[in-house]
């Protein structure tokens, strides 16, 4: 359901300000989310002002900085800092992306963070995924075959074939796309979201899978599917620059063919 | 520790406007605008159907400073949905998801409907007192 304004719990005031960096450095100030399951408070934003020159150039790195040397109950997910695992994925300036492929530097003035929007906040910047996952589970994300596999070989595939799986299989599931997307966060209990969808088009594009039409049958539905309305923040907020418009636009197509 | 109930992290009120989602809700509201032009050129044509005063009182409303305002939202309701409109029948074939396409297609809508509401209203004017 359409929800402009926050629940009560949810509503956000203005947290601690705790300036670590001498005045002559380059410095840079950064509004952080913060909420605590123990402490009973409401949400607040935190501003914490950096020394640059001691920091490294992407906001994760600034991430880690003040919770090293500032504050070290700051609650965030990371892991590769490479963009290649996804954990942080968070709001950054506005719009979703991965902490460790974000430059500080591209961040004109304050650099405001928050955790990816309309999820249930664990702890700070943490999202409560559960939902997301249960949704990439339901697309069931894997080979579906009833022919048996070539002798003592693997299903094989042309170049064209596997030419299709391009831009699609390098999805991370950092959710940033599903989060970004105002269908989703109305309806994120019933539509299943661009990372799903694009998921369930990556195996209903395979040539090697032969569930297509199960899939197809799994996703009529006025809100799993058709619940995207092309307003297209998933491909502009991927960080990884794939494009779930399009997949979800090219299962919509698949419902027609097979009409 | 008790469960705590956890709050909503913000979305509309973090997440920066920009020109995919700006048109994808003018589109809705131009569609509601075009719900309430409709009324309004049914009520126009129910007076004139009325009798000459009803439609004196229409004409009326219609020319007064409010009625041209409904007017203007009413043209450019129209020719936004239906150049926007034009951008998602690509869409449902599956063209124009390229990002810069994305872009370019936008402004185009944003510029075509600016003119020919424009284009409509000196068309209008310039046709001497048509209200």
């Amino acid at each position: 359901m359409v929800e402009f304004t926050l629940p009560a719990n949810s509503k956000i005031g203005t947290g601690k300000t705790v300036n670590s960096a001498n005045s002559t450095s380059r410095s840079k100030t950064f509004k952080i989310y913060r909420w605590n399951p123990d402490d009973g408070n409401s949400p607040m934003v935190d501003t914490f002002i950096i020394d640059l020159e001691r920091c490294g150039p992407m906001i994760l790195d600034a991430l880690i900085m003040i919770k090293n040397e500032i504050d070290s109950t700051l609650t965030f997910r990371r892991s590769c800092r490479e963009g290649v695992c996804g954990s942080c994925a968070m709001n950054i300036d506005g719009t979703n992306t991965l902490a460790c492929t974000k430059a500080t530097a591209d961040v004109k003035g304050d650099v405001r963070v928050y955790p990816l929007p309309h999820l249930p906040v664990i702890k700070d910047l943490v999202g409560d995924m559960s939902m997301f996952y249960a949704q990439y589970a339901s697309v069931t994300p894997w080979l579906q075959a009833d022919s048996p596999p070539p002798e003592g070989g693997e299903r094989l595939q042309s170049r064209e074939d596997r030419a299709r799986l391009d831009g699609l299989w390098e999805c991370i599931l950092c959710a940033c796309c599903s989060t970004s997307c105002p269908s989703y966060w109305w309806n994120g209990e019933r539509y299943l979201g661009p990372a799903a969808l694009l998921q369930a088009y990556r195996w209903i594009a395979d040539s090697r899978d032969e569930a297509a039409g199960e899939r197809l049958d799994a996703l009529e539905d006025p809100f799993r599917l058709y619940r995207c309305h092309t307003i297209m923040n998933c491909t502009k907020t991927c960080p990884k620059s794939l494009n779930p418009a399009k997949a979800i636009a090219e299962i919509k197509k698949k419902m027609l063919e097979r009409r | 520790m008790a469960q705590v109930e956890r709050p909503i992290s913000p979305h509309l009120h973090v997440y920066k406007p920009q020109l995919t989602s700006v048109l994808s809700i003018l589109h809705r509201i131009t569609g509601v605008g075009l719900g309430a032009g409709t009324l309004l050129l049914a009520w126009w044509l129910v007076a004139a159907a009325y009798g000459p005063d009803q439609f004196e009182a229409a004409q009326a409303f219609i020319a007064s400073w409010l009625g041209r305002l409904l007017l203007f939202g009413f043209t450019f309701s129209l020719f936004y949905h239906l150049c926007n409109g034009i951008r998602h029948l690509f869409w449902d074939a599956g063209r124009g998801f390229e990002l810069k396409t994305v872009y370019t297609s936008g402004w185009l809508v944003v510029i075509a409907s600016l003119g020919l509401t424009a284009v409509s209203w000196i068309a209008g004017y310039a046709s001497g007192d048509a209200l």
